[in-house]
């Protein structure tokens, strides 16, 4: 999966072709552990339609902020840059799915 | 005549991952009961707590890590532990119970615990779905960080409530934290430390009514004036004011609840359909205490109970199967 910061942030998202997801997390957030894993099973399920890729708030602050993000796990989806999506909480793998299904 | 299903049935399923959960797994794996954990949230609703210091045995840990260290035991007493969260109950025609889950999958046994615990209370005010995420938060330790030399409110006046205020204010400048009573309800060493802390504000006897802002939180009203006035400015709002038992699938299988919503047991952890037990904050034994010792000792009668049913329901025939 994809590791994105506060560089490659908008080369990878903004100026992406497909879809992009992003899992927003923290080492530290219960929620994120649960919800990692999944949102990787899925980056494989849907590979060749959605690109995906998570971004350690602690580590890259400034795109949290750049994109309101004050909870974690948050999960945004981009099209063409921009934000069309939104999960905020762990809301389970079928959650995600739906949340990609409504997106792509 | 029998549809060839040779699938293997548990002799136990333990539907939650919290501490009711994880400890009716480790005895019904000393009672040599084949179990299978099927959990939503890692360690439930302890599992979010920054710190818990009346465990005893640890004079301080975090609920992540005192909930991971129980599951290391469940797993090393041979149990399985899955993330994937119980959607659906029947009962076969052979009398057992099929479990399905959010991925799909099935899962058969001849016992089961529910042990769903609550799911987090809302205020039911404007502007709280609206900045989910975006400064509305039910989560202090996942988003305490975020408010780092902000300004926040945490609403409730439980332990979860004021030990959250204690972690916030780590990091926020200022916690106003908003009670509706006059004296908050948490142990008093939580509450000690909050009113001790200059970064803490308590406000009583107030509830907040409405939460606004633009892109992100910017204040709440309250529906009495603090320092004359009723709006608050802040970055932030952090809701802890507890939660409403998960009885979903409690009732999908008739097992019946009290006039509260929570799950009617007996002193055994029985419910009212044979075969099922329910441990923890979503039974009608706990409503004024929530503690890990006390969800833990339902889980042990629970799977106690689960093992003399068994025992009855097929004794001598299949034991140690």
């Amino acid at each position: 999966m994809l590791i994105l910061n506060d560089e490659n942030f908008n080369k990878e998202v903004e100026e992406a072709d497909l879809p992009v997801l992003v899992d927003f997390f923290a080492v530290w957030c219960g929620p994120c552990q649960m919800a990692g894993p999944v949102i990787e099973e899925l980056a494989k399920e849907y590979e060749g339609k959605l690109k995906v890729g998570k971004l350690d708030i602690d580590q890259n602050p400034e795109i949290a902020k750049k994109h309101q993000v004050m909870s974690i796990p948050t999960v945004l989806i981009f099209k063409q840059g921009e934000e069309i999506k939104r999960s905020v909480g762990f809301p389970g793998k079928e959650g995600y799915r739906k949340l990609i299904e409504e997106a792509i | 005549m029998k549809k060839s299903t040779s699938k293997f049935v548990y002799d136990l399923i333990i539907i939650g991952s919290g501490p009711a959960g994880l400890t009716a797994s480790i005895y019904a794996s000393r009672y040599k009961m084949r179990n299978l954990v099927l959990g939503k949230q890692a360690g439930g609703t302890i599992g979010l707590a920054h710190k818990v210091e009346n465990y005893p045995g640890f004079v301080s840990i975090s609920g992540l890590e005192l909930m991971q260290k129980m599951e290391v035991q469940v797993e090393r007493l041979g149990a399985e532990v899955f993330y994937d969260p119980a959607e659906d109950i029947k009962k076969t025609a052979e009398g057992f119970f099929q479990v399905t889950t959010d991925l799909g999958k099935s899962y058969l046994g001849k016992t089961l615990i529910l042990a769903t615990g609550t799911t987090r209370r809302k205020l039911g005010i404007p502007g709280e779905e609206e900045f989910l995420g975006r400064g509305v938060s039910y989560c202090t330790t996942c988003d305490a960080p975020f408010f780092k030399g902000k300004t926040v409110a945490l609403v409730g006046g439980s332990d979860g409530a004021v030990s959250g205020a204690v972690h916030t204010a780590e990091f926020a400048r200022k916690v106003y934290l908003i009670y509706r009573k006059d004296k908050l309800r948490a142990e008093p060493i939580w509450v000690e430390q909050a009113i001790a802390n200059p970064r803490i504000k308590t406000i009583y006897n107030t509830n907040v009514l409405k939460i606004e802002g633009d892109k992100v939180v910017r204040k709440v009203m309250l529906d009495r004036p603090h320092e004359d006035s009723r709006e608050l400015t802040l970055d932030g709002v952090f809701i802890e004011i507890g939660g409403i038992p998960g009885t979903s699938l409690a009732k999908i299988i008739k097992v019946a609840l009290n006039e509260a919503g929570f799950v009617k047991v007996d002193q055994q952890m029985r419910t009212n359909v044979a075969g099922i037990f329910a441990a923890g904050d979503l039974t009608d034994f706990r409503p004024t205490f929530q503690q890990v010792v006390t969800v833990q000792a339902m889980g042990a009668v629970a799977a106690a109970s689960a093992y003399q049913y068994l025992r009855k329901e097929q004794a001598p025939l299949q034991r140690g199967a």
